[in-house]
């Protein structure tokens, strides 16, 4: 009996070659956004709530690389500073999700018959109903702000993982290893904890990261309506909104600068996960 | 005796599967139940294992009670699975495998027992190291076999065990677990549809038809003059020198 275990050494640039060019970007950009969002403070080059209203609407410089606001505060700084909720919110999203979900999905495939069968409809029934709405509908009960809309919009995305989550939960639990560990005396917990999950894990990650994306859009849309985050904070969908005004005075770098942000983040993150789900 | 069934019973809906079937096994004894698919030996050994409920029946296993929880249980009787290639966990190196289940029947001095689990199966320390994907199906069937000895159980269920493995590799499973029931003194019970290998490692048979039991008696006496309409047929069916296959 030989055994092959030496990998072979893959060296980075043909590593990288193997994901594709538009992977590698999207990539980068993730990557580059996430040390934004993490060392926003040192390196805003101002203060994003600075009012200066003799400077307002400056035109691109040196001194505002995206020009100022309605009351003159530095844009790049405001987006740079924007970058920690707008991430945070769908980090927040998806971790919440996530963690409910899977909980949810391997308990239901675990237990298996009614508990299953009740799980499986009342996941379909807040199925039908959409997230947008009840994030919508929470934040007017609660009061807008961080929290609320997050917290809604993580209970809206529990069945989206929980669906998929179950039907993995399931097939993983049909194999004969799971019934090997059963003979062998191990209790459900010990095997849903030290079997089933990390199994699950690479599943569970590609789909946290597919709904960042969704979580991104959907809290950016919350604040854009006034219900997420108030100003003077900085926040990508709170700037769009905010630079409303300025589009009719014929100032429209605010709304685009931070439509832009939204826009390159989602599809760079949505890319990335879709690489990671074909894989 | 550490295994003794008596009128096994079990019912799938309105599909009997098992129809009053009692059997034994001596300690360190082996039993071969041969049947075709669908004649109700797995549905037996899953019984005995503790994954399925009889309808109706006893199973005495050794000094177990109704009350005796699922670890001695598994101190008692393991089960070998057919399938190598999912019967392992793929995130687990073949160490760790051992190393849990020895850490959770309160085993000591575990590497020192990891290693000789690996020896007696034929694999060695670097086998140890490696994920079930990196091994072929026999080294995963020596892996699971080695797994199954691991809490030192009395009787060892063999579900299959060798039926998706080539021929050569068979014949090295087979001599294994010849070697391996001589050195631990487990009993065996060997569900097979392969009359051919119950020779090698099996002391007794019993031919199951449709959940009933047409034969029973020692390996050597079945085989070589089986009673039985359809144990001759089984026997008369197994490939042997100068055998000549029909042309349709």
């Amino acid at each position: 009996m030989t055994l092959a275990l030496a990998t072979p050494l893959r060296l980075p640039a043909r590593r990288l070659a193997s994901f594709g060019w538009a992977t590698t970007i999207a990539g980068v950009i993730c990557l580059l956004v996430a040390l934004t969002a993490l060392l926003a403070p040192w390196i805003a080059p101002h203060d994003p709530t600075a009012v200066d209203p003799l400077n307002a609407y400056a035109p691109f410089s040196a001194a505002h690389p995206l020009g100022t606001d309605d009351l003159g505060r530095d844009l790049l700084s405001r987006l740079i500073a924007g970058s920690r909720t707008s991430l945070a919110g769908p980090l927040v999203v998806i971790v919440l999700s996530g963690a409910t979900g899977t909980a949810i999905a391997v308990a239901a495939a675990w237990i298996g018959g009614w508990f299953d069968a009740a799980v499986s409809r009342v996941l379909d029934i807040l199925f039908a109903f959409p997230g947008l709405v009840l994030a919508i509908t929470v934040t007017a009960v609660f009061g807008a702000g961080f929290l609320a809309p997050v917290v809604a919009l993580s209970l809206a995305y529990v069945p989206i993982i929980a669906r998929v989550m179950r039907a993995a939960a399931l097939r993983e639990r049909s194999l004969p290893y799971v019934e090997a560990l059963r003979v062998q005396g191990f209790s459900g917990w010990h095997i849903c904890r030290r079997h089933l999950l990390p199994n699950l894990a690479p599943l569970l990650v590609v789909q946290a990261a597919i709904s960042f994306g969704y979580a991104m859009i959907d809290l950016a849309s919350i604040s854009f309506l006034g219900l997420g985050l108030q100003p003077p904070a900085a926040d990508w969908g709170l700037m769009i909104a905010n630079g409303q005004p300025s589009i009719l005075a014929g100032f429209p770098q605010q709304s685009i600068a931070a439509a832009v942000a939204v826009v390159i983040t989602v599809v760079a993150f949505t890319v990335v996960a879709e690489r990671m789900a074909s894989r | 005796m550490i295994l003794e069934v008596t009128d096994l019973r079990k019912v799938f809906g309105s599909h009997v599967a098992v129809d009053g079937v009692s059997f034994g096994v001596g300690s360190g004894g082996s039993l071969a139940i041969v049947g075709e698919s669908g004649s109700g030996k797995t549905t037996c050994a899953r019984i005995v294992a503790g994954l399925e409920r009889a309808t109706a029946g006893t199973i005495r296993l050794g000094d177990l009670t109704d009350k005796s929880d699922r670890k001695s249980r598994a101190r008692m009787v393991q089960m070998v699975f057919q399938d190598p290639y999912q019967s392992l966990d793929r995130r687990q190196t073949v160490a760790s495998c051992l190393d849990e289940v020895l850490k959770f029947h309160g085993r000591d001095e575990r590497p020192r027992r990891t290693k000789e689990l690996l020896d007696l199966v034929g694999l060695d320390q670097r086998h140890a190291k490696a994920l079930p994907k990196q091994l072929s199906g026999g080294q995963r069937q020596r892996v699971a076999i080695a797994r199954a000895l691991a809490p030192e159980p009395r009787l060892l269920i063999l579900d299959e065990a060798v039926a998706a493995l080539d021929v050569s590799i068979q014949a090295q499973v087979l001599n294994l677990l010849a070697d391996a029931r001589k050195a631990t003194g487990v009993g065996y019970l060997f569900i097979t549809h392969d009359l051919s290998v119950v020779r090698h490692v099996c002391d007794d048979v019993i031919v199951m038809h449709r959940g009933k039991i047409v034969e029973a008696g020692p390996v050597e006496k079945v085989l070589t003059s089986p009673e039985a309409d359809y144990t001759r047929k089984l026997v008369g069916s197994i490939p042997r020198p100068g055998w000549v296959p029909t042309r349709a």
